[in-house]
């Protein structure tokens, strides 16, 4: 490698101008700035979740998860809805976006190589870079400009477009990596390619599809901006898909750029309650994942 | 394929009608797949069409964004976005490196893992967390502390003149490089502990310290991979909305002061779609989602070439 | 090399030939396959014996890009036909392979039945488990666990539960892919000792990589090599005992003396 080379000559030459005390110095600055980088950036995670802990505590209690907003003014009232909401446009989201997403990866997995399996994992991977808003531009176009509604289902479809790279790539890998034997072993005694498939390698894959479910659901929890003109939001019990639904992100959104100390309270709250969803869902896949691990043959 | 003789013949593998089912439900998901994406293409340009066709290329170069004369010009937006991803990127490239050459070359075991698993934990958080961070605590911040300190030292350049408000295109930059520093971090190590360990011993030998080793062989051997991180961490910040529409003032205006407030393509979609009256309206804020979308393809593409190129096909997240 | 043309043959191979993409694995094989007997396959690394063995239970034409020429023959019929289903000719040909794969989210009990028809009642499954394990000689070892989770079991264990799952379906053939490969000497005994116990109900075709092992179990052997262009082939097919004694070709006798391989 040209770079290895002329990287070792550089060495060299630093062997040769410098005295070793000098450069024993320059190299502990050097190692303490790396690690003040390391340790910065994890302060910095730890400071935001510190202070969204300190600030949000105070607004957690059974009406903040249970009741309707209140209209300025009057006081109490919570994120209810808000949570019902994301709840069910998520669920809704995942529903969609498991068959099309294991569909595709178990046809990635099994018609591997050629054009059309390459041109599918381009356009999975154009997908994924994708900016949130631009995909909610897309739902508008699709489900809500001509039906003239905002609803939480055009909310769901754009999560479920969020989530569909993730699920795709994923599952591809986690067949992939059910050992050929596997495979070759419930083919062998007879069975078609659908029974074993279904009953034998997808089985073997699951904890990883799991895995990957839960990162995908990891993703769209607190996901704004495709909410703003899909779902957009709602004052009410909503429990209707086809209608405009509250979301939990949503409502922290408005509540923040509020004037309002009392809605910006419960916005700290409401954020409280995503970071948690958020963290138990990135713990639980690691552990999933490492129970996968154990499970290997 | 077309040589061989007449008796040879591909063997259908899916024969049996419940097997045909199955190939059939699958092709099925994946066309839908497909479908669902190039129509995501088709209706952001379907929707931009009435604004192309009335701005063309002065879409990109006029800096009036005036819905109320229906005139649209989106280069504040596009300076916005720009500067703010730029110091992101900047920011972010330097901490982030530096972090995946302590994790990947100097963190001792126990370290290592709950660190870089801290690190990625930023990544997690939602956009909307940080964008109330940000505009409770760093904007705040920037107005009282780090604005008059920058401005004070460095306040003779146009960069850091101008009153400070808190909110604007350096808090944009900062919130925007928290975002994306767990991209870089996370890809970078991952590059850095793939290059083999027989560069490393040949650099001790030769007689580097430790630090030189990685900076004068490891780094560099692994730039190319590196560099497509950053990329793809810029990638991730074109497009980022919710947190930098918090903190960047939305104003749509074009200023040499980091510290003047801003506007970006995807802030003012957020922004301004549910007000948009006129449907010239709409079609310029869906013109913008498809300029973020050629932006977003590109640069994602390069960083994907360039760190398949280091690593192999192993995609990335 | 007898030609394989009547009908009486079990399982017959004429004019066989294999591919991986462009490059040819085996070339012009033809070869019957005594019924209730063993035939061994053997020979160096590289002759093509797994690759002959897989083309005949349509296990080759998975991987990606393998294809065929020529006739596989079960009872005179070619398993390749145009309209051949691959299922129904993988339940009269099973196999076992080289390494043990019993089916890791299953248990012994499932594995056991996998292949038995659908809607059996508890206690039929049973049966059918039973006899299928009593076959392998796995019974008294796992009737108290049979809910338990198949990859818990020892190696050897494994190969024979997967033995148990192949004469579950009631094949005629059974191919054996190096059985013994990856187990210790005592789980190869026993296997071995299953393997001539077997033939009473099924015929068997085994690849071994181990002479000693072709000369203990089989009856008749039939040895490999591939050729300067790395095409594989037979080179001799004969009773065990007169091929292991008598060769009549010196590349066989070659190969038995240890000069190569």
């Amino acid at each position: 490698m040209a770079s290895s080379s002329e990287g070792l000559a550089s060495a060299q030459l630093a062997l040769r101008y410098a005295g070793l005390r000098r450069r024993r110095v320059y190299a502990m600055l050097g190692t303490g700035l790396a690690l003040f980088c390391a340790l910065l950036a994890a302060a910095v995670l730890l400071a935001v979740l510190g202070y969204v802990v300190a600030q949000g505590i105070g607004s957690i209690n059974w009406e903040f998860l249970t009741q309707l907003p209140h209209p300025i003014g009057v006081p109490g009232g919570g994120v209810g809805n808000g949570i019902a909401g994301s709840f069910i446009m998520i669920g809704i989201a995942t529903a969609m976006a498991i068959p099309i997403g294991l569909l595709t990866g178990i046809y990635l997995a099994l018609f591997g190589r050629g054009p059309i399996p390459e041109a599918l994992r381009f356009l999975s991977d154009v997908l994924s870079g994708i900016p949130s808003i631009a995909i909610g531009l897309f739902a508008y176009a699709v489900l809500v400009a001509p039906l003239k509604h905002f609803s939480a289902f055009s909310a769901s479809f754009a999560f479920m477009m969020l989530m569909l790279p993730l699920l795709v790539r994923t599952s591809e890998q986690a067949i992939r990596t059910v050992p050929q034997v596997v495979r070759e072993g419930a083919l062998a005694l007879g069975m078609s390619n659908f029974r074993a498939t279904v009953r034998i390698v997808i089985p073997t894959a699951m904890p990883a599809i799991m895995t990957a479910l839960l990162l995908a659901i990891a993703r769209v929890t607190g996901e704004t901006a495709p909410l703003l003109f899909t779902a957009f939001g709602s004052q009410f019990w909503e429990f209707n898909p086809a209608n405009p639904m509250a979301e939990l992100s949503l409502q922290v959104f408005t509540y923040a750029i509020s004037p309002y100390p009392t809605w910006q309270a419960q916005a700290w709250g409401g954020a409280l309650l995503l970071i948690s969803a958020v963290c138990i869902l990135s713990v639980g896949a690691r552990l999933m994942l490492r129970r996968s691990q154990g499970l290997q043959l | 394929m077309d040589n061989l003789e007449p008796r040879f013949r591909r063997v259908a593998r899916f024969v049996s009608p419940v097997d045909r089912g199955f190939a059939a439900i699958v092709y099925a998901g994946s066309i839908l797949f497909a479908l669902l994406i190039i129509g995501l293409f088709v209706e952001l340009v379907l929707g931009s069409w009435p604004s192309i066709a009335a701005f063309k290329f002065s879409f990109i170069w006029k800096s009036e964004w005036d819905p109320v004369s229906n005139k649209f010009g989106a280069l504040p937006m596009i300076y916005g976005t720009v500067v703010s991803s730029f110091i992101a990127i900047a920011l972010a490239s330097f901490v982030g490196i530096m972090a995946a050459v302590y994790l990947s070359d100097f963190a001792p075991r126990w370290l290592a893992n709950p660190l870089s698993f801290l690190i990625e934990l930023l990544a997690a958080v939602p956009s909307v967390v940080y964008g109330l961070w940000g505009l409770f605590v760093l904007a705040p911040f920037v107005r009282t502390g780090l604005g008059p300190v920058l401005q004070h030292v460095l306040g003779w350049t146009p960069l850091f003149a101008g009153p400070i408000y808190g909110v604007g295109l350096l808090t944009g930059g900062i919130i925007l490089s928290l975002m994306i520093v767990p991209t870089v971090t996370a890809i970078s190590r991952d590059i850095l502990v793939a290059i083999p360990r027989d560069l490393r011993e040949a650099s001790m030998a030769v007689g580097t310290t430790k630090w030189e080793m990685a900076m004068r062989v490891v780094l560099p051997a692994a730039r190319v991979g590196i560099f497509g991180a950053c990329v793809l961490a810029l990638g991730r910040a074109l497009g980022e909305t919710i947190a930098v529409t918090m903190v960047i003032g939305n104003r749509p205006q074009i200023s040499a002061s980091l510290f003047a407030p801003s506007y970006t393509l995807a802030s003012v979609i957020a922004n301004e779609f549910t007000e948009a009256t006129t449907s010239l309206y709409i079609s310029a804020l869906i013109e913008l989602g498809l300029i973020l979308f050629f932006v977003s393809m590109i640069v994602n593409g390069v960083a994907r070439l360039m760190i398949w190129s280091v690593r192999g096909s192993d995609r990335t997240a | 090399m007898t030609a394989a043309t009547q009908t009486d043959q079990l399982l017959a191979v004429d004019d066989l030939s294999a591919y991986y993409g462009d490059r040819k694995a085996i070339g012009n094989i033809s070869l019957a396959f005594r019924r209730q007997a063993v035939t061994a396959l053997i020979g160096p690394s590289g002759c093509g014996k797994t690759t002959l063995l897989r083309c005949l239970n349509r296990i080759h034409e998975v991987a990606f890009d393998a294809h065929v020429e020529g006739r596989v023959l079960l009872e005179g019929r070619d398993i390749y036909d145009n309209d051949a289903d691959p299922m129904k000719i993988r339940r009269r040909i099973g196999m076992v392979f080289q390494r043990p794969n019993p089916f890791p989210t299953l248990s012994i009990l499932e594995n056991a039945t996998v292949c038995s028809p659908r809607g059996l009642k508890r206690q039929q499954r049973l049966e059918a488990a039973e006899r299928a394990l009593r076959l392998a000689a796995l019974w008294d070892e796992v009737k108290d666990k049979l809910n338990t989770s198949a990859v818990r079991l020892s190696g050897g264990q494994q190969q024979r539960l997967c033995i148990a799952r192949a004469v579950a379906a009631q094949p005629d053939v059974l191919l054996m892919d190096e059985p013994t490969a990856s187990l210790d000497p005592i789980a190869t005994a026993i296997i071995e000792e299953l393997m001539t116990s077997l033939t009473d109900e099924y015929t068997i075709v085994a690849v071994t990589h181990n002479m000693q092992q072709a000369a203990r179990v089989s009856d008749v052997t039939a040895f490999m090599l591939a050729d300067e262009t790395g095409v594989g082939g037979v080179v001799e097919v004969d009773e065990t005992a007169k091929l292991f004694t008598h060769p009549t070709d010196p590349r066989t006798e070659d190969y038995i003396s240890g000069r190569f391989g």
